[in-house]
């Protein structure tokens, strides 16, 4: 019979079907980090259970680490940094922590050892472990009590997923990137779209992206409420996995890429859903709202509440404009904002890095912006300056940081103040989600780099405008 | 887990959509390592405004939310389903659920009760005209009653039937122990390892 990728890695991994009843799934990597395991720790503990496959656990510091050299300051970031420690170290889990070559954000250090591969189950007590799906892995966040579950059994009880396809068609223009198509995806089937999906990007603008902007892609699959977001792998996938530190060697690798081969949807495959999208359509896109649905291209107005014909909508976007502080009619490109951050599983990796030292490099960031640039992983961070990304990031009057989590949600001291704006390349823009009355706005590196220049939401194209003039 | 057969509580009118979890509770609360105590960081945003549903005695003390479409969407963090537990809520209605919150909700005994966007606006207004009103949700005949509304709820079968018995999910799943232990000698040996067990 024929189907799709999900529901072949799905069924690669059923360990007991049931009619009536969830499949019991078996997960292939486990991934930890501070934040949603410390109660699942505690759950085996009072239960006497071990860890069933520490083998096949990991686990990394990332949500609560500071990106400024030096211990955690806050007492209670600092308990449940070490209450990861202790607990790795009682159930034999391998933890990369703060400082470690390997240490970085999650969904950052899984791809870069080579650890998340085709075909995989991947999950995180994160809803950004969607992100790994860029590989062709069924990959999804899950809660504490799940993670106590995969802990202590390796698999988990689900009902399948459904199943949508994103035809992405035709070729992005130049200054496009991965992160507009997302967004625009995100805005056209919106927070609650994906809903009880796996979503799998097809189509040649997919194909055309390298390993990192699939990631991106696959990264904001949450946001549009599906539970996993998936690209079928091809020669991309196997050259940037090839020689990586877990990945098959010799007649491993052979039998592997063999297999992985056949890890797509099949021709006559029926998704439950499918929706299009034309990519030579697509320009930067911003979001002016607090969900990140809430977005527009980067040419457009702020919205008017009062043209949008579904209540709820209108009622939202109300409410979102004032929260933001923002006027319906006003040009997108006239919101000054206050700080850029550069960073997040989102748009962390070093091609994010190398676009946005692209722009910024012999250029200034304005004297009303605070700049970020937070790598996702030590090891990105020292490929940067291996380049000398710091250099031109610093040259430009940019902070160039340690590797987290960092004002993507702001566990740690990087935080806007309330009232504050950002630029930021991060994945949500929910009220108070980088600190308490601060306001975002999600946009690709490119943008991000370019608003750092000019104060105001801006494009690379916009720079040149300004300094032919 | 503690069972969930029928409930009859205040019924809290939260008149919004998209409710993410990062509303439901912030960050800045997901530091704790304890699995309790987290009533303090339920809508903490919205609760210093003291025209925020939960600061009106008639509803201070309500166990069942009554809330627009999209609720829980974003983060997956438990923590949202153990705020509005620890709070004193046994059930949230409506029309639409992210995932993982409803997944979440089902392992913590949170019945996560899905009515039709409809059903929310009538109960909306009786809560409205009836400050403090009760609602009683019953998971066996899958009913929300209020006042003179009565309507049907979703809820997956086999969470209903979990959540009626109280059951755990890793003792059902160890039931199985053998079959988890079959399928692991018949994964490819290349699938990676962490490290060497």
């Amino acid at each position: 019979m024929a189907g799709t990728l999900a529901e072949k890695v799905w069924g690669e991994h059923v360990v007991r079907h049931v009619d009536g009843e969830p499949d019991l799934l078996y997960i292939d990597l486990h991934l930890l980090h501070e934040v949603t395991s410390p109660q699942a720790f505690e759950g085996l503990r009072i239960a006497g259970r071990p860890v069933r496959r520490p083998d096949l656990t990991l686990a990394t510091e990332d949500h609560n680490v500071p990106t400024t050299p030096g211990p955690i300051t806050d007492p209670v970031s600092k308990i449940q940094v070490e209450t990861l420690r202790d607990n790795c170290a009682e159930f034999g889990v391998r933890l990369y922590p703060m400082g470690d070559a390997e240490q970085g954000i999650v969904h950052v250090v899984g791809p870069q050892l080579g650890l998340t591969q085709p075909g995989m189950t991947v999950v995180c007590g994160d809803s950004h472990t969607s992100t790994h799906g860029a590989f062709g892995a069924l990959a999804f966040g899950i809660g504490t009590s799940e993670v106590e579950h995969v802990l202590a059994t390796q698999t988990l009880s689900l009902n399948p997923f459904r199943t949508m396809a994103i035809n992405v068609t035709g070729e992005l223009q130049p200054g496009v990137t991965a992160k507009d198509v997302i967004l625009a995806v995100i805005a056209k089937i919106g927070t609650g779209g994906g809903q009880g999906y796996v979503l799998e990007y097809r189509g040649e603008a997919i194909e055309a992206l390298s390993m990192e902007a699939r990631m991106t892609v696959c990264n904001m699959s949450i946001e549009a409420g599906a539970r996993a977001g998936m690209i079928a792998p091809d020669d991309t996938t196997f050259d940037y996995l090839k020689g990586r530190d877990h990945a098959p060697a010799g007649a491993d690798w052979d039998a592997a890429v063999e297999h992985w081969r056949t890890l797509r949807s099949d021709d006559d495959a029926v998704f439950d859903a499918e929706v299009d999208i034309d990519a030579s359509t697509l320009t930067p896109f911003v979001t002016w709202g607090t969900n990140p649905a809430q977005g527009s291209p980067l040419g457009d107005a702020v919205p008017d509440p009062e043209a949008m014909a579904d209540e709820n909508e209108r009622a939202n976007a109300a409410k979102a404009l004032e929260y933001m502080g923002l006027t319906a009619g006003t040009p997108l490109r006239e919101v000054a904002v206050d700080t850029v951050f550069v960073g997040s599983c989102t748009n962390g990796r070093i091609e994010d890095l190398r676009a946005v030292a692209e722009v910024i490099k012999g250029r200034q960031v304005a004297d009303s912006v605070r700049m970020l640039v937070v790598p996702g992983s030590a090891r990105v961070r020292l490929q940067a300056e291996a380049e000398g990304l710091d250099q031109v990031f610093t040259a430009a009057g940019a902070e160039w940081r340690l590797p987290g989590c960092s004002m993507c949600l702001g566990m740690n001291p990087d935080t806007l103040a309330p009232g504050e704006r950002s630029a930021s390349t991060s994945n949500r823009n929910f009220e108070g989600r980088q600190g308490k009355g601060g306001r975002t706005h999600l946009v690709s590196p490119l943008v991000a780099a370019a608003t750092a220049v000019r104060g105001t939401l801006s494009s690379p194209a916009d720079l040149e405008l300004m300094e032919g003039a | 887990m503690e069972n969930f057969t029928t409930h009859t509580g205040i019924g809290v009118p939260l008149r919004r959509s998209n409710v993410d979890t990062d509303q439901i509770i912030p960050a800045v609360y997901l530091k704790r390592v304890s699995r309790t105590g987290f009533e303090d960081g339920l809508f903490a945003a919205w609760r210093n405004d003291e025209t925020f549903v939960l600061n009106q005695p008639a509803y201070r003390d309500g166990s069942v939310l009554v809330v627009g479409p999209d609720f829980g969407t974003g983060s997956s963090r438990e923590h949202a389903v153990w705020a509005l537990k620890d709070y004193g809520f046994r059930v949230v209605i409506s029309s639409r659920f992210a995932d993982i919150f409803r997944g979440n909700s089902g392992k913590q005994g949170l019945l996560a009760a899905q009515v039709s966007q409809d059903d929310v606006e009538l109960l909306w207004k009786y809560l409205d005209n009836t400050p403090g009103g009760e609602i009683t949700v019953d998971l066996t005949a899958k009913t929300v009653t209020a006042g003179d509304i009565v309507c049907a709820f979703v809820v997956d079968d086999y969470t209903r039937w979990r959540l009626l018995e109280g059951l755990d999910d890793i003792g059902l799943t160890m039931r199985h122990e053998q079959d988890v232990t079959d399928f692991e000698s018949t994964r490819p040996s290349w699938k990676p390892v962490t490290h060497s067990a």
